[in-house]
């Protein structure tokens, strides 16, 4: 199966969030780049199935021309190929994130002649979260499209898919083409071997020209939550700790 | 003009995080004069839509059609946008769970709008919304703007509690028949599988927590011991995960499970802040780390400044010892 996965670049801040002094973006000049979780989970799947089945896993993404580095990131588990669209914008609105990768899926489909069998996305983007673009660009590319997903059997010219409940799973069954949004814990993503790494390092990356457009929908500025401030209550430094810490969940009614 | 609803339900039973949502929607609606509608969708929403009124929903809409035997993403969203343009409504709200947002998405992409996700606050500015939404699953918050002719959003689950109005409202009951064919019923749910399980993470009353500082997966039989005993569930981070040490359905945070237990006790885990939003709400935090200035450490209520692979199992030897004490003289 032919399998696009669209991946973000996301900061991976640490112990707190520290913003930008125009509070537009997370200061991430001391932090490092992470692809966004549930794509990384996306991606680990895709090259799953194609170990399996046969075929291709291409990487997408929107961002600075440093994504590149999370692109190739995936070339390392075992994506084939990858495309960038470079933009210095740095936060696309859900409406135009999701045209941008729809016109690129669009150009490399009519490019390679066929469709690409599934689109997968991440359930959500770690850092601004819009639940949303996966949805739009299936509805563009008129393709069938459910969340959620932790688990993906294909069969032959559909796709069994999972979602968890708080009571167990919701079978869902989607014809091919289609699109799923993926969440973490699917499956354990490996890690790259050096042979991995040294392939992506050499893998072309295709670039593609983003076009913006707006939706209605704009940042203002963050910000970050007040802090709850405890004062911490040190019962100890070994052992001799413990009669205090079994007296406050005694008062807690647990023994 | 009318506001719209959505309530989330499965197959007539409500959501938990209903209530709370329906109570949101409806001091939004009222702060800007706007009547509030819920809309219940298909298969068992009459038994669902019993009691909106109490939380202040002057009119109910009741969706069916043969075609919505269950909750399927394009059916719900399809009917929904449908709805809307029926009524007018100035705004579609819903729940960010899983489905609210799900749907909400399917209706912003049908209608070609902006739909903003996770709203803590909306405050009208003029024909516009400036909205207060969560980010990075809450340890960031984002002010955004909306401007919209029909408002799209959801409330961050929980962000409001749910309060009846005291005087239930006129509550009629409109019935709304959309036009669905076999394409809208593709991404339906086909079929279901039931687990029980015990103790689920998510309700614990106690979690017990182990972070890279358990340091194998065989160490976290003291983790596992001590959670036993307290009668609690065991949680731990996303290195554990990563390294194989447990399966993903035990990680607590942004991107596993959010636990809000009576007590959280957090052992070798740093604090992180991707970690610290699933467990933030927790009543009471206990932490026990070899680092004195790690983030869970300054942030919890109690903290022991050990290694854990001598502090757990003394804990559960302690517990133990007094369990049986009080059992002998009991
Ligand atoms: C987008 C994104 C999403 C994420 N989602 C999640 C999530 O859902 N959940 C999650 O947990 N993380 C998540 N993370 C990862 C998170 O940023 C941290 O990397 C992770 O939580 C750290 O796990 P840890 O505390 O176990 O490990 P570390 O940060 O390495 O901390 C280990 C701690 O153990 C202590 N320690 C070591 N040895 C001992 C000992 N013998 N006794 C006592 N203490 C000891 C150390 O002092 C230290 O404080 C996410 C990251 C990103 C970028
Ligand atoms: N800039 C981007 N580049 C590539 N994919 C993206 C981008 N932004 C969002 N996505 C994809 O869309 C999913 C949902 O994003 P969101 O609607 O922001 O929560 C993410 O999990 C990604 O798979």
């Amino acid at each position: 199966m032919r399998i696009l996965v669209c991946v973000k670049r996301v900061p991976a801040p640490g112990a707190k969030i520290v913003l930008t002094p125009d509070a537009q973006d997370i200061d991430a000049s001391l932090l490092g780049f992470a692809i966004s979780p549930h794509e990384e989970c996306a991606v680990e799947e895709a090259v799953r199935i194609v170990e399996r089945e046969g075929g291709s896993v291409t990487v997408l993404t929107l961002g600075p021309p440093e994504a590149e580095e999370q692109l190739r990131a995936a070339v390392a588990v075992g994506a084939t190929s990858m495309v960038l669209l470079p933009s210095d914008i740095p936060d696309w609105d859900p409406v135009s994130t999701s045209a941008a990768l729809v016109s690129a899926i669009a150009r490399l489909e009519e490019e390679q002649g066929e469709p690409f069998g599934l689109v997968m996305f991440g359930n959500e983007s770690a850092d601004s979260g819009g639940f949303q673009v996966g949805i739009r660009a299936a509805r563009s590319l008129g393709r069938p499209m459910v969340t959620g997903i932790k688990g993906i059997d294909a069969e032959g010219d559909s796709i069994a898919a999972r979602r968890e409940t708080p009571s167990g799973w919701e079978l869902y069954r989607l014809p091919l083409p289609a699109v799923v949004g993926v969440k973490e814990g699917i499956n354990l993503p490996r890690y790259p071997t050096l042979k991995g790494r040294m392939a992506a390092r050499r893998a072309p990356v295709e670039t593609m020209e983003p076009v913006a457009g707006s939706s209605g929908q704009s940042k203002v500025m963050l910000m970050t939550p007040p802090d709850a401030g405890s004062a911490v209550e040190i019962l100890g430094e070994g052992p001799e700790a413990v009669p205090a810490i079994v007296d406050i969940m005694e008062s807690l009614g647990l023994v | 003009m009318s506001f719209l609803y959505l309530v989330e339900h499965d197959r007539g039973r409500i959501d938990e995080t209903t209530l709370g949502g329906i109570t949101g929607a409806r001091i939004l609606a009222e702060s800007l004069g706007a009547e509030l509608h819920a809309v219940v969708i298909g298969a068992g929403a009459a038994s669902a839509a019993g009691g909106l009124d109490a939380y202040g929903a002057e009119q109910v809409h009741l969706v069916s059609h043969p075609l919505l035997t269950d909750y399927g993403p394009d059916a719900w969203g399809e009917s929904l946008f449908q709805l809307a343009g029926s009524v007018g409504a100035g705004a579609v709200i819903a729940t960010g769970t899983d489905r609210g947002n799900e749907v909400m998405a399917q209706v912003g992409a049908r209608a070609d709008l902006a739909m903003v996700a996770n709203c803590l606050e909306i405050e009208p500015d003029g024909d516009d919304w400036l909205m207060t939404r969560v980010r990075w699953g809450g340890s960031l918050h984002e002010r955004a703007r909306l401007s919209a002719p029909v408002k799209l959003v959801t409330l961050a689950p929980h962000s409001t509690e749910a309060a009846a109005t005291g005087q239930p409202a006129a509550g009629t009951v409109a019935e709304f028949t959309p036009e669905l064919g076999e394409s809208d019923t593709v991404t339906m749910v086909v079929d279901r599988v039931t687990v029980s399980e015990g103790i689920t993470l998510a309700t614990a009353p106690v979690v017990v927590s182990g972070g890279r500082g358990v340091g194998s997966a065989e160490a976290f039989d003291i983790i596992e011991e001590l959670a036993g005993l307290l009668g609690g569930a065991v949680g731990c981070s996303r290195v554990v995960t990563n390294n194989g040490w447990k399966n993903h359905k035990f990680q607590v945070g942004q991107t596993g499970t959010v636990v809000a237990p009576d007590l959280y006790v957090a052992c070798g885990i740093s604090g992180a802040i991707q970690h610290w939003v699933g467990m933030m709400n927790a009543k009471n935090v206990l932490a026990i780390n070899i680092d004195r200035d790690a983030p869970m450490v300054t942030k919890a209520d109690w903290a022991v400044i050990a290694d854990l692979h001598q502090v757990v199992p003394a804990i559960s030897a302690e517990i133990t010892r007094r369990r049986t004490l009080a059992a002998e003289s009991g």
